[in-house]
Order: C-alpha cells, then sequence, then structure tokens
C-alpha cells in the first residue's frame, strides 16, 4: 500500500455535552492535545466516561470540536465530514450491513469511490486473504461468528486504504480467548500495512499488547501518554498507576536525602528508595509498588503481617499489613518456597529500584 | 435531608413576616378570581350547552375503556403464560388481525342483525320480539369487541418484557399464583394497562360510525357533531362541540403519551431473560382457555355475520335460499362499481404518499439535529390524539371559504384533493410511530459505518436506512391504504356527491335499515382490505429484510 503515511493531531479540543437529567454542561474532552506519529499504533485507554471514545469519534467525525482544531498529516479537517475524511473506523458493533454479503460489505467503500469493477474485485479478495476470510465472500453476515465479522468489519476498513484506522473498542464483544487471537491479528495486519492506527479500549492487557503508544484519559484529559513500558514502570499519579496493573501505594513523609536517594518513613519504618528532582523533605510521598516486584522474607525490609494466603497456581497471592496500610503481593512460582500462612508476622522485601516515587 | 431542612427554614421565616404572607394572599386571591375565574366559567359555559353529550361521550369512554383493558389483559395473560392448542392459538390470531382489515362499524351491523328486533339469536331462537339493542348498553357492547383486540397485542407486548426471573423469585418465596400476578405481575402492569385504557377511551370517544349505527337516540359527541352539520346546519355550533370533544381527548392523549408512557418504560425496560414456564395447571388453564375461546368465537361469529347477512333474501324473514342479488344490486342499482372505484382510487393514491411521508419525517426525527424536528414530530403526531370527526369540522371551517376566508386554496374543498389529503393526516400518525421504531431498532453505526466508507446522507439512505426499513415501508403503506378505505368520521363531513365511498355507503344503507346492502358493501370491503393485507404478507415473506436481520 504505497501511501504517505499520515498523523494525527490534536490541538486544544473541547467537547461539551449536556448532561439528559440535570441538563448541566460538561466538558467530555477538555483541552486535549495529542500528537499521533504516522504509522503509529496508539490506544486511548480509560475508564467508561473518561473522553476516549468522544475523542476518537471526534476524529472520524460525527462529533463535532467545541474548541480546538483536528489536523490529518498537515491538513485541518474541522471542516469536513466523516464521508469526506481519509479515516476508517472498525465499529464496536461491527455494524456491518445486514443485507449485504461479506463481499458486498467489504466492497461498498470502494463502489462508492467507484473503483472499476476488476480492481474491486482484485481489492477485497487481497484484504480477504488478509485477514484470513477467503472462501466466505458469499455468506450474509449473521452467518458468520463474532470474530469472522469483526474481520470483515476491520477489512472493510482497510480496503479503502485510508491513511488512519480508527478503532472503537472493536473486541469487546467477543469472549476473552477470542480476543487474545484478534488482538494479535490485529497488531499484525497493522504492522504488515503499516497504518496509523488509533484504537479505543478500556482494557489495559489490550492497550498493553497492541500499541507503541499508551493515552490515558481520565475526566476528559490526558492523564499520561506513553509507551507501555513508560506508563508502567513510571507512572505520574496514582489515577494512572492503579489503572495500569495492580499498584499498592506506601505513604509517608521524607526524612532524609543522599544523592539520589531519599529515605521516607513508611508506618513508622524508615525506606530507602531512589527519589526524583524538586522533592522536599517533611512533605509526604507515595511510593509505587507493583505485587510482582516484593517477596515475604524473615529478614530485612519492612515488618508486616499476613492477611490473606492463597494459592492460585502459578503464584502465591499473598495480602499483608505493613502497620495500617494493605499490601497485595504475588509471589511467583511458589513450588519451592516457603509459604507464609495468615497470621504470621514477616518482612516485605523488595528492591528498592523497582519501585516509583509519584 | 439538608434540602427539606432548609425548606423548612425558608417557610418559617416566611411565616415570621405577616406583610409578606399577606400580599401574597391578596395577590393569589386577584389572579384566581379576575383572571382564572372568568376563563373558567367561560370554559364550564361553553360545556354546558351539550352536557347531555358530553356525559354520555364520557360514561361510554370510561366503561367501554374498563372492559376492552380487563378483556386484552385476560387475553394477553392467557397468550403469554398459558401453554394453549394450536387451535385457540389461531382464533387468537385473527381476533387480533380482524379489527385491522375490517371497516370500523361492522360489529353494530351485526350486532343488530344478531340481537335486534329482528336479529337471528334474540328472535328465531330466543323468541324475543322486542329486545332493544340500541342505546348506551349497544355502542358499549360493540365498541368493548371493537377495541379490546388493540388493547390484547399492547398489553401481549408488555407482558412478554416482564423477565420471568421475577415471578419465580416471587413463587421461590412461597408466593402462590395469584400471589404472583397481583403482587408481581399486576404492578408492573399498572402503567400498561393505564396506558391501555386511555387509548381505548381516546379511541371511543372519538368513535363515529358504531354510535352512528347503534346509538339509537343516545347521543355522544361525534355523532351530535355530525347531525349539527348535516342537520341542523349549524357550523357554529358543531365547531363549539368539536372544541369540547378535543380538548378531551388532547387532555387524554397528553396524559398517556407523557405520563403513562415513561412509566410504562420505566417498570419494563427489561428483556425477559430466557423463555417462561408456560402455566400447565390445568385448574388455571382449562376455564381460562374455555373462557378465551368462546369470547373470541363470539367475536369471529360476529364478524362472519356479515357476509352470510348478504346473502339471505331477506334478513329476519327469509333465510333460504342463499342468494347473490344484493351483491348484483350493488353493482347494477345502486352505483357500486363507482362507490368502488373512488374509495380504492382515492386510497390507492393517498397510501404511498401517506407511507413515503412518515418515513421521512420518522427518518428525520430519529436520526437528524435540527431545530425545527420538534415541532414536526408534535404536529405529526398531533393528528393521532384528534378525533375525525373534529377534523372534518375543522376542515369545513377552515377551507370552505379558503385558508382565513381568503379564497386561497379554497378550490381543494369539495374535490378528491382534500379528500386525499385527509386520508393522508389521518394515517400518518400511525406510519410514522410504527418508522420511528423501526429506524430506531437499526444500530446507528451501521449508518454511520457507511458514511465513514464514504457516502453521503443520500446515498446512506438509500444504500442502507431504505433497504433495512423496507418491510415497515411496506406495512405502512398497506396499513394507510386499509385506513384510507375503511375510513369514515372525518369524509363523512367533507364528501360531496361527486364522489361515493364504500364507508359512507354503508352507514346510508344502515341507516336506512337495508342490512342486507350494508353487509354486501361491506363483505367487498373486507375482501378488499384482507386481500391487500394477504399481499402485503406475501411479499415480506419472499422480499423481505426480515429474515436476514431478524436472526443475529
Amino acid at each position: 500500500m504505497a501511501k504517505v503515511k499520515k498523523g494525527v493531531r490534536l490541538e486544544h479540543i473541547s467537547k461539551i455535552y449536556q448532561d439528559p437529567k440535570t441538563g448541566k454542561e460538561f466538558y467530555a474532552v477538555k483541552d486535549t492535545s495529542l500528537e499521533i506519529a504516522p504509522g503509529s499504533f496508539v490506544t486511548l485507554l480509560g475508564p467508561s466516561g473518561c473522553g476516549k471514545t468522544t475523542t476518537l469519534r471526534m476524529i472520524a467525525g460525527f462529533e463535532s470540536p467545541d474548541e480546538g482544531e483536528i489536523y490529518l498529516g498537515d491538513e485541518p479537517i474541522n471542516e469536513l465530514t466523516p464521508n469526506k475524511r481519509d479515516t476508517a473506523m472498525v465499529f464496536q458493533s461491527y455494524a456491518l450491513l445486514p443485507h449485504y454479503n461479506v463481499f458486498d460489505n467489504v466492497a461498498y467503500g470502494l463502489k462508492l469511490r467507484k473503483v472499476p469493477k476488476d480492481e474491486i474485485k482484485e481489492r477485497v479478495m487481497k484484504i480477504l486473504d488478509l485477514v484470513e476470510l477467503t472462501g466466505m465472500e458469499g455468506r450474509m453476515t449473521n452467518q458468520l461468528s463474532g470474530g469472522q465479522q469483526q474481520r470483515v468489519a476491520l477489512a472493510r476498513a482497510l480496503v479503502i486504504e485510508p491513511s488512519v484506522l480508527l478503532f472503537d473498542e472493536p473486541l469487546s464483544n467477543l469472549d476473552a480467548k477470542l480476543r487474545v487471537t484478534m488482538r494479535t491479528e490485529i497488531r499484525r495486519i497493522q504492522q504488515e500495512v503499516g497504518i496509523t492506527a488509533i484504537y479505543v479500549t478500556h482494557d489495559q492487557s489490550e492497550a498493553m499488547a497492541l500499541s507503541d503508544n499508551i493515552i490515558i484519559m481520565s475526566k476528559g484529559v490526558v492523564a499520561q501518554m506513553g509507551t507501555p513500558q513508560e506508563i508502567y514502570y513510571h507512572p505520574v499519579n496514582e489515577f494512572v498507576a492503579d489503572f495500569i496493573g495492580e499498584a499498592n501505594f506506601l505513604k509517608g513523609p521524607m526524612t532524609g536525602r543522599d544523592g539520589k536517594n531519599v529515605t521516607l518513613s513508611i508506618e513508622g519504618n524508615p525506606l530507602t528508595v531512589e527519589g526524583r528532582d524538586g522533592m522536599e523533605k517533611g512533605k509526604e510521598y507515595t511510593v509505587v509498588l507493583r505485587p510482582e516486584a516484593a517477596t515475604l522474607a524473615d529478614e530485612g525490609g519492612l515488618p508486616c503481617k499476613v492477611v490473606l494466603s492463597c494459592f492460585m497456581g502459578s503464584y502465591q497471592n499473598y495480602h499483608v499489613m505493613v502497620g495500617d496500610t494493605l499490601v497485595k503481593l504475588e509471589e511467583h512460582n511458589p513450588k519451592n518456597k516457603h509459604i507464609y500462612q495468615v497470621g504470621d508476622t514477616c518482612r516485605l522485601v523488595f528492591d528498592p529500584k523497582s519501585v516509583h516515587v509519584l | 435531608m439538608a434540602r427539606g431542612q432548609g425548606a423548612a427554614l425558608d417557610r418559617k421565616k416566611l411565616m415570621a413576616d405577616p406583610i409578606m404572607v399577606t400580599t401574597i394572599v391578596v395577590l393569589i386571591t386577584f389572579l384566581t378570581l379576575f383572571i382564572l375565574y372568568p376563563l373558567a366559567i367561560l370554559l364550564v359555559d361553553s360545556f354546558v350547552g351539550f352536557t347531555r353529550a358530553i356525559t354520555n361521550t364520557l360514561k361510554v369512554g370510561f366503561l367501554v375503556g374498563i372492559l376492552s383493558s380487563l378483556i386484552g389483559l385476560l387475553f394477553a395473560y392467557v397468550e403469554v403464560y398459558v401453554r394453549m392448542n394450536k387451535v385457540v392459538g389461531g382464533l387468537f390470531k385473527v381476533v387480533s388481525m380482524l379489527p385491522v382489515v375490517s371497516p370500523p362499524f361492522v360489529l353494530s351491523l351485526s350486532m343488530i342483525m344478531l340481537f335486534g328486533k329482528a336479529g337471528i339469536i334474540t328472535r328465531f331462537l330466543l323468541g324475543i320480539y322486542d329486545n332493544n339493542v340500541y342505546g348506551f348498553w349497544g355502542i358499549v357492547i360493540v365498541q368493548t369487541l371493537t377495541f379490546f383486540p388493540v388493547c390484547y397485542m399492547m398489553l401481549k407486548g408488555l407482558l412478554k418484557n416482564i423477565d420471568p426471573s421475577l415471578e419465580e423469585a416471587a413463587r421461590d418465596m412461597g408466593a402462590g399464583r395469584w400471589k404472583v400476578f397481583a403482587d408481581v405481575t399486576l404492578p408492573l402492569m399498572l402503567p400498561g394497562l393505564g396506558n391501555a385504557f386511555l387509548v381505548t377511551f381516546i379511541e371511543s370517544i372519538a368513535d363515529f360510525a358504531n354510535p352512528m349505527l347503534i346509538g339509537g337516540s343516545y347521543d355522544t359527541l361525534a355523532t351530535t357533531i355530525y347531525l349539527q352539520i348535516t342537520g341542523a346546519y349549524d357550523k357554529a355550533g358543531a365547531a363549539a362541540m368539536a372544541v369540547v370533544l378535543l380538548c378531551i381527548t388532547l387532555a387524554m392523549f397528553a396524559v398517556q403519551k407523557y405520563y403513562l408512557e415513561a412509566k410504562t418504560a420505566a417498570t419494563l425496560t427489561g428483556k425477559a431473560s430466557r423463555a417462561r414456564m408456560l402455566i400447565e395447571d390445568r385448574s388455571v388453564k382449562v376455564p381460562l382457555t374455555i373462557f378465551c375461546s368462546l369470547s373470541a368465537a363470539f367475536v369471529i361469529l360476529m364478524y362472519i355475520c356479515v357476509p352470510i347477512g348478504a346473502l339471505f333474501p331477506t334478513w329476519g324473514y327469509k333465510f333460504f335460499p342463499l342468494t347473490g342479488k344484493w351483491f348484483s344490486q350493488v353493482f347494477t342499482r345502486y352505483h357500486g362499481f363507482k362507490a368502488f372505484k373512488d374509495s380504492f382510487v382515492l386510497s390507492f393514491i393517498s397510501a404511498p404518499i401517506t407511507a413515503l411521508l412518515s418515513m421521512i419525517i420518522s427518518y428525520l426525527v430519529v436520526k437528524r439535529k435540527f431545530k425545527a424536528k420538534g415541532f414536526i414530530e408534535a404536529v405529526s403526531m398531533l393528528a393521532m390524539a384528534v378525533p375525525g370527526t373534529v377534523l372534518g369540522v375543522g376542515y369545513i371551517r377552515g377551507f370552505s371559504q379558503g385558508v382565513f376566508h381568503t379564497g386561497f386554496l379554497q378550490g381543494i374543498y369539495g374535490t378528491g384533493l382534500i379528500l386525499i389529503i385527509v386520508f393522508v393526516v389521518r394515517s400518518l400518525p400511525t406510519g410514522t410511530r410504527s418508522g420511528i421504531s423501526a429506524l430506531r431498532q437499526i444500530d446507528k453505526s451501521i449508518e454511520e459505518s457507511a458514511y465513514d466508507m464514504g457516502a453521503d446522507s443520500f446515498k446512506v439512505f438509500m444504500t442502507v436506512t431504505l433497504p433495512l426499513i423496507k418491510d415497515s415501508f411496506l406495512s405502512g403503506l398497506v396499513t394507510a391504504f386499509v385506513r384510507s378505505i375503511t375510513a369514515i368520521s372525518a369524509i363523512i363531513l367533507l364528501v360531496t356527491p361527486s364522489y361515493l365511498l364504500i364507508t359512507v355507503q354503508i352507514n346510508e344503507f344502515a341507516e336506512k335499515g337495508s342490512y342486507s346492502l350494508a353487509c354486501a358493501f361491506a363483505t367487498i370491503l373486507i375482501i378488499i382490505t384482507y386481500s391487500a393485507v394477504l399481499l402485503m404478507n406475501l411479499f415480506i415473506k419472499h422480499f423481505g429484510t426480515s429474515k436476514t436481520t431478524k436472526e443475529d
């Protein structure tokens, strides 16, 4: 697909909605600016109501931003209706035309573009091959399984060779296993075609598996944007830390600083971790500890008491109390390790480098 | 709680301020006495002139509303909850279908023929010679039998939406069948029942043909209006009365539309999560089934009475040999061909106009956002609440001398065009309503996806929306046709001698007592409407989209 790749840029975009019950106006998206690089796969991730779908629909043209400008490549597209935009969307409900068969569904966009018949046939068959639906072109859409319908929707969006591919929670109607298969498929196809893709989801593992970059949204604003690793290891606030993966928060005032390392007082116990710039003595800070980064031992670390100990197969799940703070952790490969029981007092041990100070 | 306290404090503070309180009381008295009171008196005065017609109408409306919704509920309950055999199920289907295809006053005809002075049942089977079917009870029985299938269909839909787990939970906790009905099913159905009651109430008080035929000297508003115009030539009086009738229906319509419909939707949001366990218990099943089958059979018998009545040589005196003379007289002596041609052509022209208009309106209402949308939706739905007689009087007053007496559009008065317009206006709300519900079922993203693929609004409508609502469009077309060809209430006020309409003919012959001729006309009319519906069903079965869309 020899097409110039285009990125997407949002400049100070806001969208105001009216609450249908109270009639009050609120920002669904507020003063959001984004830059999505050509050919990259970017996920908009966030809880429901965070504005991610609204953002996507504004890029597609179904909603008009109340403030700001959207660019496709270098071209402002605010004024363009969805049918004039060089974007193609894959809908949550697939939105296949129920009165057309698979071939006609995929060919629909090409027919509208008045592509010659022979070429339509050739391009549709090529795309159906790419999504592994060869031989299904004569089927009606209701004779397909959910996963197959999803592939048709993807093929239909790909065949018109748009500059940007938009996904609106495309896998949420599939069962868990199929979801995993399909997301690998989507990633494979996107990389094969090399197209810019913007993907909306509330499923963090989907976002991790698919994306070059993740944009976490909360209450209409971007909370953090970065690679999956950046977001997981260096979340900017508790919301992001909690939303991506499991997180424990240890809180306490800073008592001292030694070069890069700072010492905090967690529930009365000193804890030395790698600090960041601008930290002040006496102020309260939060340390993010991932459940897989800690382990239980008889000495070292922080004193704690086990309140839950549960075998999960690949790991032993512990809940321990450090003073009044609950910490959840996962002891992987527990077979040959000492298993602590509820009521045991022991020590919570972790590498100071594997935690992150907010 | 906090707000209640604030309000209480505000009240206390106000009471502590006697000047303020006095001012408010004086103001309220002044406004009520000198603004509201004179207006109310005017309103009451306008009613007083025909209190009898008003009380008559309301009495019939209430009773018919209650009886119809109760019988409708019983039928719906039996269909949804009780295991029935195929024959009974078939009876139910026929009963729900009959009022759709038959002209509105067929039951009055058969009531007179079965139970009247020369009625087969009263006179020949029971030997009663002076049975009087005319009057209050005649209207009530006939209207109830005509309208209860509407309630039955409405309530059936609602009952199906009750999640069976709710009732199973109640039974699980120890409630008996009757208790479950009284404590769970009925409360959930109450708004729906109220809705059914009001719909029938509105239909009943707007009904013109039945009170006309079987009312005797029992005048309702609709018939009085008609007699004022055709008999007393008192157009202004008729108009005043029309306003009263309109006020009543509009008030009822407002309650039904904005209060009860919302409530019904609120209590019955859930979809039935799985199939209901049908009642097999013989002590419940047998009596309910027998009662409903008998009533259904009775209703069907009343309809069958019409074609048979047209075959007897002299109704009430000579039954054999059966004869076709009334049918041939319809065509040889009573301009049958012209009547059928006029009715058929006018309805045939208005049906596609109605269907197209209602599809466009519903498309705009459901899929588009624009300023005048509320106006379009409200006015096209308003026509549903307006009784045909009222509309007829309005057209006489509004167009007989042109719009605002200017002579503008006066040309259409008395022509076929105004009849077509009336047909369109009368069927528009039904078409629009079914169009709206069909369009709402199409997932918004299907159209969006086409739009996203590069189709403009017109292309989206032609290649996606229209094919998907083909069935609804077709049934709208046929419904409009059937409604038009069986319409009478507004038409009878506007029709001129240059047009002969079947329904008007039936009414005329029935008035004169020529029941056999009326029956012959009615039979042919039913055949036309029934064939139209059959054709539609055949068409949908073979070319419809429903098969492909409903399965997924």
